[in-house]
């Protein structure tokens, strides 16, 4: 592989990376106050896509579009929890992990209703499928705002993680809800904080994904939203910094397996199932996890 | 201060405690004293709302027993949990905050807090894990004055703690019985009928006995039970 092919396959991994990254996010936070893993959560990512199309093709400008879908899909993924998972706060673990995997189902086929089950052609404004060309490397802007993009809204994550009460009340209630609202602390405020940062991230993740992808569909949730899981217990689930390492881990592997042996092609979405496979044998507690009962964020 | 009526706590068909009354004034320590499994712990974590209790509570003239476990703290009655449930995540200066969690003002109490317990300053960027025993009982008092309560409930203190330990924290919730009225629960009756004004014996999930703490120890039922004859 020469060198100017090896570069054009690290941005490329960067930006599948941060997409994986930003919903691996949501799987790992959720897990960390709820205890959940949150299947309908790679549902987000194809709201966030499908709400951007929506208000874009109603004439609405872009990135008020992307506004309003990424809002939208914090505001059904709180519902999401109101609704669905709150009445078994103190209920078996499973009943939650069923309801889950039951309001997958649902939003994928409201989506199915509401717009379609055949794919979508997402025709993003000009500015964002303009492509540079840097001696032989090919650069769709998009290539490179999106990992930018990542690593502030990360960063700012992290800030309202470390630095912020609320940041701090998450951490707690990672470790202890119980002990949390001793403190005069409504905890179903903090639990729902973290639904609107876990879904406004699959939301700009599915955005991300629809700009590079052109194409969208109902189901493409799925399969980007498994990977992200894979991510996430790659990292050590839990651990938001292990998300995003686990997110970039499995993006630049999938580009640069292929990139190596194109003959591979197809099985590229093997491989993040290949390295769950893998974690779940040799390190069960994923990269920075340390103690399932001690990694929390 | 604090009234509590007929209090029921039920787990599923058990019953846990059975039609309990007490009474806190301002200015008292009052202590439940009881065995294992006699009820304490949820007779305190009923009043707090933390588990499902039928019954009347009386805080500062007005009716909580409804209210939600945060609310509750937020009206000034603050609890310092069995076990200390320090978070072990998170720094000294952290879990503080965390107590403070709805003040403004938080450097302030913190210096008062560590005025109070000078060995939490020297540690106070240390994760909450990293202490010892006496110290996180120390953190988990200090933590819950940083919500400036008006009423302090503490759930055996002394729990697992050295003898010589046991002593600094019965010191410290002493000293704070002059700022604060406390409802105080003990397995080491004596140690806590010591220091307290009135004091409730709890056997079975129901109150046996209520009295002025001098009288309790004076008690020769109480004496053969709880206090090594």
């Amino acid at each position: 592989m020469d060198f100017s092919i090896f570069l054009q396959q690290l941005v490329n991994g960067a930006s599948l990376g941060s997409m994986y990254a930003l919903i691996a996010i949501g799987y790992t936070m959720v897990y960390g106050v709820l205890r959940l893993i949150n299947f309908a959560h790679g549902d987000f990512m194809m709201v966030g896509a499908f709400l951007t199309l929506f208000g874009y093709s109603a004439g609405i400008p872009f990135e008020l579009s992307v506004l309003l879908a990424i809002v939208g899909s914090a505001f059904i993924g709180v519902m999401t929890d109101k609704i669905a998972y709150k009445p078994l706060r103190d209920a078996p673990k499973i009943s939650l992990l069923i309801t889950a995997i039951g309001i997958s189902f649902f939003l994928e086929n409201l989506f199915i209703v509401l717009f379609g089950a055949t794919p979508k052609a997402f025709n993003a404004p000009e500015y964002l499928t303009k492509v540079f060309h840097v001696g032989e490397i090919y650069l769709p802007i998009s290539v490179i705002i999106i990992p930018i993009v990542t690593v502030l809204i990360l960063t700012f994550i992290l800030y309202i993680l470390y630095k912020t009460k609320y940041g701090m009340a998450i951490r707690a209630l990672a470790f202890d809800i119980p002990t949390v609202k001793l403190m005069g602390v409504d905890a179903d405020r903090i639990i729902m904080i973290v639904f609107i940062i876990g879904s406004s991230l699959a939301a700009i993740g599915g955005i991300f994904y629809a700009v590079s992808y052109p194409s969208i569909d109902p189901l493409m949730g799925i399969i980007v939203g498994l990977k992200a899981f894979a991510a996430a217990v790659l990292g050590g689930i839990g651990s938001v910094t292990g998300a995003v390492l686990g997110g970039f881990i499995l993006g630049f592997t999938e580009i640069f397996v292929v990139a190596m042996f194109p003959e591979l092609g197809g099985y590229k979405d093997a491989f993040a199932f290949f390295f769950l496979i893998l974690v779940l044998l040799f390190r069960p507690t994923g990269i920075m996890g340390e103690d399932l009962e001690r990694s929390r964020f | 201060m604090l009234r509590v009526e007929n209090l029921e706590v039920n787990y599923g068909v058990i019953s846990a405690v059975r039609d309990i009354s007490l009474d806190v004034q301002s200015g008292q320590l009052v202590t439940l004293i009881g065995a294992n499994g006699a009820g304490k712990t949820s007779t305190l974590n009923s009043i707090v709302n933390v588990i499902k209790k039928s019954g009347k509570v009386i805080f500062n003239n007005k009716d909580i027993s409804r209210v939600k476990t945060h609310n509750i703290i937020k009206s000034g009655l603050a609890l310092v949990p069995e076990g200390r449930k320090i978070f072990i995540n998170l720094t000294v200066d952290e879990n503080l905050r965390m107590g403070a969690f709805n003040n403004e003002g938080f450097e302030n109490f913190k210096s008062e807090v560590y005025d109070k317990f000078p060995r939490l300053k020297k540690k106070k960027s240390q994760l909450g894990g990293t202490l010892s025993g006496g110290e996180q009982q120390m953190l988990a008092i200090g933590r819950a004055l940083m919500s400036k309560p008006k009423m302090l409930m503490l759930d055996e203190p002394s729990l697992g703690l050295a003898p010589k330990i046991i002593g600094e924290v019965f010191e410290i919730v002493t000293e704070l019985k002059k700022e604060i009225p406390i409802l105080l629960i003990e397995q080491n009756a004596f140690a806590a009928l010591k220091i307290a004004d009135y004091g409730y014996v709890l056997e079975n999930g129901s109150i046996e006995l209520g009295g002025r703490a001098d009288e309790l120890i004076g008690n020769d039922d109480v004496r053969a039970k709880y206090l090594g004859g």
